[in-house]
């Protein structure tokens, strides 16, 4: 056990302080530099205290209490450390409300922090009063309401535990404006154990040796890797296994750019608008072997039709995703980096050329019928894939990419290349609109040091456009590119496809945004000719500070391949042709 | 197929665990037939005992989802054969009934139930048991008019020699020292 006291100074006597002090000394001692929040009555003390400290914890002001934790999960996603934020209570910390349920799903770990009433005034229906712990229950992996001073550093020590270990998730401690006010004899110490709390278990070794013969007896096997191999920090624990073993790999969307995009054995993505040989040869592999990845609707297709040929195994820190979806003849129980490290000893080498020639005849069919139109079209109007595709060549591949949800996302995905890991950060299990601009904001904060890229859309770009302020004031580089169809264009799509064009309510008139972005003095331009992209695109990337792209793209395009939703993996289609 | 089912969770004594357990239910639309909640043999520790009827897919998807909740020490479930279980019912008929006829009296010996209380106006009876049970003596007893009539949630104990709590807390001291080391290398 560590023990830290009076702002991480270890061995001295427990001082007598405020609670607010408390909460962010606490912070402080759980190596918090950047925090992202809003203030308000309820959460006052707190930003009081913050005032003495803003010299080694920094405070970003967002707009919205949405933009702060988006922004902490951007700043978590490619950090790897907990994202904080704050706000008061009542309309402050329901503003919170999705973001934390998009960290839930996407296992992003948070530490959201909430003002609250008085606690004499619980349950009055006070001014700004909300039940935020009966509302967060469902969308947090713990809460806590604090009601007096003495809690403070054991709730927020075990906060930080419990959002950062096991599967990461976020947490919400919801404290009551007289709890900030409050003396508190401070002393810190980190929590390291909560004993109704596993947050893994130990490698069962009969278990590994059943994965390893499955394996080394497979023909076709075929490993699916997720976010887990990122949050375990086991890339190179993968690309280990795969360079031993030969086995082709495919990535979820949150496990993207966790092995390079050019690594000779990954094969792409997988589902709805993956590639298509990834996603049909799911249906022809022997062994199946899925990595910190959860079996996403999304992913599979139907349930009923997916990887029946297979023996499954399923390496996952969370047991209770073990047979949830999809049914495992050996799941190993365990964080993706030890499990993939204990494999390796047991995995014979090999080489599948055979197979990997099949994934290689599929990629040509993508490539002709899908890749070539959209990187290199005869037509007049922009892509998004050629946009998405040209920031990866000026950047080698290096820049962290963001975005928001939808086409924009999804050509973003399917065309970027990533060399590093924890270069993406997308909302996916969510699907949440409006969350690329602040998550970009903390991705920038996060990784100061890289280039930050967000892809977002007209909709996307308007739900969260305020951050906008956050970003001058704060002068974030975020390079804003707005692929602009001047629709809502994946809703557009499904219209298109499955509702017989009746456009409804998804036509969307928006701003001028290279002029909003000049009222906020962020510099911009609109491209709306293949000629002028790369030029446009050097300018933005030479750039030192916030940048806004807007590229007018046209305006139906749609995104393939498809996995029809209903549809088997297997009968992903490659064009709007093969629906009729 | 669906059937009914046990789940005993054991965790802390936490304010608003109670209502982390019972939403992994409401959202799957699963009905709780049954609920009870007490201190269990060791201080601090909570078991819930959660009747349901659901297919096995279902029963064994929630156990797990209850816990993973951080104040869960484990969540078991069984089968109503793997189990022993009792319920309490509690009945008040009017005195007067009891006097003018030996019936009820019968009843109260042949279900084995026994009486809590009389006044010059009602008798409370009491009767453990299964529902089919308390449910006849409550059909049996209201033919005389049942005045007030509850029935608790059910409660239940394993056809195992030993305490699951004990044994688990066992398993998990020895589960975490394994951890430790694990981190160490």
């Amino acid at each position: 056990m560590t023990s830290i006291t009076n702002d991480n100074i270890p061995g001295q006597e427990p001082e007598e302080i405020t609670g607010s002090e408390a909460v962010i000394r606490s912070l402080i001692a759980e190596g918090v530099d950047t925090i992202f929040g809003y203030p308000g009555g309820a959460i006052m003390p707190v930003y009081d205290a913050l005032h003495d400290h803003h010299h080694n914890l920094k405070h970003v002001l967002t707009r919205h209490e949405q933009g702060a934790v988006h922004a902490a999960q951007g700043y978590a996603r490619v950090s790897g450390k907990v994202g904080v934020c704050i706000a008061t209570s009542g309309p402050g910390a329901t503003n919170l409300i999705t973001g934390i349920a998009d960290a839930l799903i996407d296992s992003t770990p948070l530490v959201c922090i909430t003002g609250q009433v008085l606690s004499g005034l619980l349950g009055t229906d006070a001014f700004q009063e909300s039940d935020v712990i009966g509302i967060t229950m469902p969308i947090t992996k713990w809460n806590y309401q604090i009601t007096c001073a003495e809690e403070i550093p054991e709730a927020i020590a075990k906060a930080f535990y419990i959002a950062s270990t096991g599967r990461p998730g976020p947490v919400l401690l919801d404290i009551t404006k007289d709890a900030q006010f409050a003396k508190v004899l401070y002393s810190y110490t980190k929590c390291t154990k909560i004993r109704s709390y596993v947050p893994e278990y130990p490698a069962d070794k009969l278990l590994l040796q059943k994965a390893a013969d499955l394996i080394n007896n497979s023909k076709k096997p075929y490993l699916l890797y997720g976010q887990g191999v990122m949050l375990s920090g086991g890339e190179e624990e993968l690309i280990r296994f795969l360079n031993k073993t030969g086995i082709p790999a495919a990535g979820t969307l949150l496990g993207l750019s966790a092995i390079p995009t050019d690594h000779p054995l990954n094969m792409g993505m997988l589902g709805m608008h993956g590639n298509y040989g990834p996603n049909i040869k799911t249906n022809q592999c022997d062994v199946l072997i899925a990595v910190g990845m959860r079996f996403d609707d999304r992913v599979t297709g139907t349930v009923g039709t997916y990887a029946k040929q297979a023996k499954v195994i399923h390496i996952e820190i969370d047991p209770a995703e073990i047979d949830k979806n999809v049914k495992t003849d050996v799941a190993l129980i365990g964080d993706a980096k030890h499990t993939l490290k204990s494999l390796f000893a047991l995995v014979n080498e090999n080489k599948h050329t055979e197979w990997l020639a099949e994934f290689e005849a599929a990629r040509v069919i993508e490539e002709e019928k899908v890749i070539k139109n959209d990187l290199a079209p005869l037509k007049a109007g922009l892509t998004m894939g050629e946009v998405v595709r040209m920031t990866s060549i000026l950047t080698d591949n290096r820049a962290i990419v963001v975005t928001d949800v939808g086409q924009n996302q999804m050509a973003a995905a399917r065309y970027t290349k990533f060399e590093d890991s924890r270069s993406w950060v997308t909302s996916g299990g969510l699907g949440t609109m409006g969350f690329g601009l602040p998550a970009a904001m903390g991705a920038k904060l996060g990784a100061p040091d890289r280039e930050v890229v967000i892809f977002t859309g007209d909709g996307g770009m308007q739900m969260t456009l305020q951050e906008l302020g956050t970003i001058a004031q704060e002068n974030l580089a975020v390079k804003i590119v707005i692929l602009n169809n001047h629709f809502l264009g994946m809703v557009r799509q499904w219209q298109e496809l499955f509702f017989e064009k009746r456009y409804s309510f998804t036509e969307i008139l928006s701003p001028d945004f290279v002029k909003l972005a000049d009222a906020y003095g962020i510099p911009g331009c609109l491209v709306e000719n293949r000629k002028d992209l790369e030029g446009e695109m050097k300018k933005m990337l030479d750039h030192k500070g916030p940048y806004l792209l807007e590229v007018h793209i046209e305006k139906e395009d749609n995104c393939f391949p498809m996995v029809p939703q209903g549809k088997s993996v297997a009968e992903i289609i490659l064009s709007a042709d093969e629906l009729k | 197929m669906k059937q009914e089912y046990i789940i005993t969770a054991y965790s802390e004594n936490h304010i608003g665990l109670l209502n982390r357990i019972t939403i992994i239910f409401t959202r799957r639309k699963v009905n709780i037939e049954s609920l009870t909640v007490s201190q269990s043999a060791l201080k601090g520790i909570s078991k819930f005992t959660i009747v349901i009827n659901e297919t096995s897919d279902k029963v064994i998807n929630i156990v797990k989802q209850i816990d993973k909740q951080i104040e869960v020490l484990k969540a078991f479930y069984n089968t109503n054969d793997e189990m022993i279980f009792q319920e309490i019912a509690l009945y008040k008929v009017p005195t007067i009934a009891l006097m003018e006829s030996d019936q009820i009296e019968k009843m109260i010996r042949m279900h084995n139930a026994r009486i809590l209380e009389i006044t010059r106006e009602y008798t409370v009876i009491e009767k453990t048991g299964h529902e089919e049970e308390t449910q006849a003596l409550f059909e049996g007893l209201n033919t005389f008019g049942v005045l007030q009539f509850i029935r608790s949630g059910r409660i239940a104990i394993t056809r195992s020699p030993i305490e699951r709590l004990s044994e688990f807390l066992k398993e998990r001291d020895s589960l975490f020292e394994k951890l430790e080391e694990k981190n160490k290398i």
